[in-house]
């Protein structure tokens, strides 16, 4: 309980919890997800788990981007990577996810020039200081990242660099909660909305879910008292038989989100018809593509992209992990073949997934701060 | 990919207004305010970086915050790390620094 001087207000997090055991009906048995997968993350390393009551139970969501990829689009990365002109720029997260012929750390290995980037404005750098070469950044991410991808396309364009393209894996997030809402195995309470998308993206797209679906949405911070004052606010509108977005994290997210990010993703992205997300199958209107007037700078527009389409390996189950129907210890592979030391699937690679949360955190306790807050 | 790091805005970049100097913990580097263009950044303010770029102001109590966050989610050095990675490859800087994962 080392952690729990530095933690703010624990008097406050035994407080929120007593409410959560308050609100929650006995005879009802609450599911609430929670879209990102930092909340996930938060979630598991707080152990958060133990201070809600056995009815109130959190399905971990899609909202990790590096587990959403498809193994096919790693393949189709790597695959242009062999000419030997091309530079693979991409987060340090992405490295060690499998592809079919292994990860893009064991390309680099086998002697493709893979680099480590933690902004694309450093891919692009990469592109100025090579000018004989062609750096590709292999871009992922949701809302939270496209934006800073759009910006580099457009000073990539105004400086009229032309050894730099984007292969462009960004998704949405509102479609995934789209095909989860959809997917018939699935009965959801609510959700916990993500923080940093919210940023960009306001709290108006969720809506929906509310509206027409009758599931509240609370947007919410990553501190362990935001987590869990969002299910209170979730526990209380299902009580009094509400269904409204509410924006617990304030003092980060504006309700209309960043302009000045939306206005650059929209001059330089349109939605693709159609997106594959590993575990969820095909979504419509679910990623980004580069629209044509900035072709020069998209990887897929410019090169011939094999286009490779892979199935997963049958035994892992990630696609039910990822939708929630089950728990990640209930996977065949988990633990066993499938660790973060040699991943089989990508939910055990960032440590956004659910899979690595799990067997990271499960085993060996969390920083618990339920030890710590009598409760 | 969902980390946001707080910084201090240090001083504006006289040659480009799109990028400034910010202080992460000590650490300083160039971020991009592109994606802040609606608001006023001045030196002393706080901002949310992610991927290098400036996000979000935010205040100094809820800086101090996220950083409290980020090192409680066991993030704290990662975002560290991430923020010396910023700029590995200005010209004339040590390109093969980046090459290693």
């Amino acid at each position: 309980v080392r952690f729990v001087d530095e933690y703010r207000a624990p008097e406050l997090i035994a407080k929120a919890s007593e409410e959560i055991r308050r609100l929650a009906e006995p005879s009802h048995h609450y599911r609430i997800m929670e879209v990102c997968g930092g909340h996930t993350h938060a979630i598991y390393r707080f152990g958060l788990k133990d201070l809600l009551p056995t009815n109130v139970e959190l399905i971990h969501g899609p909202g990790c981007p590096v587990c959403v990829l498809p193994m096919g689009r790693i393949d189709d990365g790597l695959s242009l990577t062999k000419r030997s002109e091309f530079i693979f720029a991409a987060f340090g997260d992405m490295m060690r996810v499998p592809g079919t012929h292994g990860s893009p750390l064991e390309s680099k290995a086998r002697g493709m020039d893979v680099r480590i980037v933690y902004s694309p404005a450093d891919a692009l750098k990469l592109a100025r200081t090579n000018p004989t070469r062609h750096v590709m950044f292999f871009a992922i991410g949701f809302e939270t990242t496209a934006p800073s991808t759009a910006l580099t396309i457009l000073r990539a364009k105004s400086e009229g660099l032309h050894n730099f393209s984007v292969f462009c894996n960004h998704v949405t997030i509102i479609p995934a909660i789209r095909a989860i809402l959809d997917s018939p195995d699935m009965r959801l309470d609510g959700f916990v909305g993500p923080g940093h998308v919210s940023t960009v993206i306001g709290c108006r797209p969720y809506e929906w879910i509310a509206q027409d679906e009758g599931k509240p949405v609370v947007v919410s911070g990553f501190e362990p008292l935001d987590i869990l004052q969002s299910i209170v606010m979730l526990l209380r509108q299902l009580r009094n038989g509400e269904a409204k977005v509410e924006n617990q994290y304030t003092r980060v997210v504006p309700w209309e989100g960043n302009r000045a990010a939306l206005r650059a993703m929209a001059e330089v992205f349109e939605l693709r018809p159609y997106f594959e997300w590993r575990g969820l199958g095909f979504i419509s209107q679910s990623a980004l593509k580069i629209r044509g007037a900035y072709a020069e700078w998209d990887t897929e527009q410019r090169f011939a992209v094999p286009g490779v389409r892979v199935t997963d390996p049958k035994a892992a189950q990630c696609g039910e992990v990822l939708k929630g129907v089950l728990k990640p210890a209930q996977c065949k592979l988990f633990g066993r073949e499938c660790t973060p030391e040699q991943p089989v699937g990508a939910l055990m690679v960032s440590s956004e997934g659910s899979c690595a949360a799990h067997y990271t955190y499960a085993q060996h306790k969390p920083i618990t701060i339920a030890n710590a807050v009598s409760v | 990919v969902c980390l946001e790091i707080p910084g201090k805005i240090v001083e504006l970049d006289a040659s480009n207004p799109q990028l400034a100097v910010v202080d992460v913990v000590g650490v300083r580097r160039k971020v991009d305010l592109g994606l802040l263009a609606e608001e006023s950044v001045r030196p002393n303010d706080w901002v949310l970086i992610h991927v290098g770029f400036a996000m979000s102001k935010i205040s100094e109590a809820d800086a101090a915050e996220q950083m409290r966050t980020l090192v409680m989610l066991g993030e704290g050095e990662a975002a560290i790390q991430e923020v010396r990675g910023y700029g590995l490859y200005e010209l004339g800087g040590n390109e093969e620094e980046g090459g290693t994962a």
